[in-house]
């Protein structure tokens, strides 16, 4: 399990993070969730290894962030940006395999990377240039290329961690539900999914767990029927937001436009 | 059927692949060899082998072996390791622009040798005159090896390295040492400017075997050493943060292939001059034939630039025998056009 305790950091003098709490169990899909500029990709960005000057404390088990080299880093964790990018005329075969550690025998990367591309639905796609991808497609190109690298390093040093950014950002719906059970089924298959999201329905429908930020801090922490309550919504947005089940048993969150009903 | 797919399609491009190496390959040799045969006397292949055996007339044997073989070889060993350096800096900095004079090489070894040859005379005058003529290429690999390590210096901030700060420092040292350069022209004498003219040209004349193989051995080595950078010049087209996310150190190999490419082009620059256009333009083309994947493109880009490099000298030593044209001139004047023509065919580029 992860865990990250007392997360704080600024930038310059504006604080980002002050105090923030998160843990991220193996097998579990955690969603950060908050209004924009509450510190929600910065709490992953920490996690991730990119921020030095942090205060607090993040473990992966027993190690402690500080100890872990960008290599040993990598075996655990694999990251996929909000906005991937990609310099070089690479098709998407290639992009995929471009993260997956060496020590993988080429016969398993082959067959890992033709069940990605397939589970994707990439498998077409798999000889195109990546810059000949339509902004989807590319998405889900790179979100094929971190996955590889999760279930690489789970092969070869057991269960790690996989950390989205905003992945369903720039998606249509039929997407955005793709992107998110690929990332259930991630968390089925026993990695833990760190998720930032805007959408708090998408949250609501496929997380297991919520970590509510908002101001630098951790405000709610928990399932989604514990943190997903109209009152605590309607403070941290500030403005009424309604939350109702769904005859499916899934909560359904909308805000109230009372200006606009008339 | 999908597997069955992908194989043939793989076996079709490993077959692409080893045939764009077999051609790179009996290219340079047959360039190496033009190399020997071509010139204002023309050799034969019989002569040469009897030269190389050392059982061969004085005069063909002479031209071989003190002249056009270390030149072929130098032309080589500055060609590939321009071509490799350009090939690395391109994709480390993400930017189809970059080659070895952007981190300072060039102006650091240019900066260098004008300092000897103006005023040289003031405190190497106590040299014997048997080291005098390694001074130049010592203070040009000096000059390299110093600039570039000032300009990856002042380009950290904070233990890390930022690719638009390390253009812009480069930028900066650069346009002084340009500066400096200018101001020390301006007070040279004739003979000083005409040494100084022809140097920044570029030449592979006027070597022998002793520094040519000191050369040729860095340049070598730092070449095969940046060889092993190919997976992680992939991970960089990323961008930077996903390559941390892969597992780089990325300060760590910015810095390191930066200092290596110093080494190796401040190896060549230092004995032939600068010569420009190759570690820009051997990249470029090499990635348009063979793709933009390092492991291959790398050993690609070298030995394209290899054929390039011994190409023009072939041209500047038979255009007009037994003048020689600098060979910088040619290398731009061939290059620049056939560039043009290869970024307008490539409508996507």
């Amino acid at each position: 399990m992860i865990t990250g305790r007392n997360l704080s950091l600024a930038f310059g003098n504006t604080p980002i993070l002050r105090g923030a709490n998160i843990d991220v169990p193996f097998g579990k899909l955690v969603a950060v969730c908050g209004p924009n500029g509450a510190g929600k990709s910065t709490v992953l960005s920490v996690l991730a290894g990119e921020q030095k000057h942090y205060q607090g404390d993040v473990y992966f088990g027993d190690d402690a962030l500080a100890n872990l080299t960008p290599r040993q880093l990598s075996r655990r964790r694999a990251v996929l940006e909000q906005s991937p990018s990609l310099s070089a005329n690479f098709c998407v075969d290639e992009l995929v395999r471009l993260s997956i550690p060496m020590e993988l025998p080429p016969r398993d990367t082959d067959v890992m990377v033709r069940n990605i591309l397939g589970q994707l639905g990439l498998s077409e796609f798999a000889k195109r240039r990546v810059d000949n991808l339509s902004g989807g497609q590319r998405h889900r190109a790179h979100l094929a290329r971190v996955l590889a690298q999760v279930y690489a390093n789970q092969t070869l040093f057991g269960a790690g961690y996989l950390f989205l950014d905003e992945p369903t950002a720039s998606l249509d719906i039929l997407h955005q539900i793709a992107v998110m059970k690929i990332a259930r089924s991630a968390a089925q298959n026993g990695v833990g999914v760190l998720v930032v999201l805007h959408d708090l329905n998408l949250a609501a429908a496929f997380a297991d767990d919520i970590v509510m930020v908002n101001g630098g801090k951790t405000v709610a922490a928990g399932s989604v029927g514990q943190v997903f309550q109209s009152k605590l919504l309607s403070q941290i947005y500030e403005t009424p937001i309604n939350v109702d089940k769904h005859s499916s048993g899934r909560l359904v969150i909308y805000p109230e436009l009372q200006d606009l009903a008339g | 059927m999908a597997l069955l797919e992908t194989t043939q399609f793989r076996g079709r491009r490993f077959s692409f692949n080893a045939l764009v190496f077999v051609a790179l390959v009996a290219a340079l040799i047959t360039v190496a060899v033009g190399e020997l045969v071509l010139g204002p006397v023309r050799l034969s292949l019989s002569q040469i082998y009897d030269a190389m055996a050392g059982n061969g007339e004085p005069m063909p044997a002479a031209i071989v072996t003190q002249i056009r073989a270390p030149r072929m070889v130098l032309g080589l060993g500055i060609g590939m390791s321009l071509a490799i350096c350009g090939a690395v800096l391109q994709g480390l900095l993400r930017n189809p622009l970059a080659d070895p004079g952007l981190i300072g090489i060039s102006g650091g070894a240019s900066a260098a040798v004008v300092v000897v040859i103006v005023l040289g005379d003031l405190f190497l005058g106590e040299i014997p005159a048997s080291v005098r003529p390694y001074v130049l290429p010592i203070a040009a690999f000096c000059g390299a090896l110093l600039v570039t390590a000032l300009i990856l210096g002042f380009a950290q901030k904070n233990g890390e390295m930022s690719i638009g700060r390390l253009i812009l420092v480069g930028v900066a040292i650069n346009a002084i040492a340009g500066a400096g350069i200018g101001f020390l022209t301006y007070i040279s004498n004739d003979t000083q400017l005409r040494d100084l003219t022809f140097w920044s040209m570029g030449s592979l004349a006027k070597t022998g075997w002793f520094g040519v193989g000191i050369s040729v051995t860095i340049m070598m080595i730092s070449s095969v050493v940046l060889l092993r950078y190919a997976r992680a010049l992939d991970l960089f087209q990323l961008g930077e943060r996903a390559a941390f996310h892969s597992g780089l150190a990325i300060t760590k190999i910015k810095f390191s292939a930066c200092a290596i490419c110093a080494v190796a082009v401040g190896a060549g620059v230092s004995i032939a001059g600068p010569i420009g256009f190759i570690g820009l333009v051997s990249p470029h083309i090499a990635r348009m034939i063979i793709g933009s994947a390092h492991h291959l493109l790398l050993p690609a880009s070298a030995l394209l630039g290899g054929v390039l490099l011994l190409c023009a000298d072939l041209i500047v030593r038979n255009v007009i025998p037994p003048q020689e044209l600098p060979i910088g001139l040619a290398t731009s004047l061939i290059g620049g056009p056939f560039f043009l023509f290869l970024l307008l065919r490539e409508k996507r580029l």
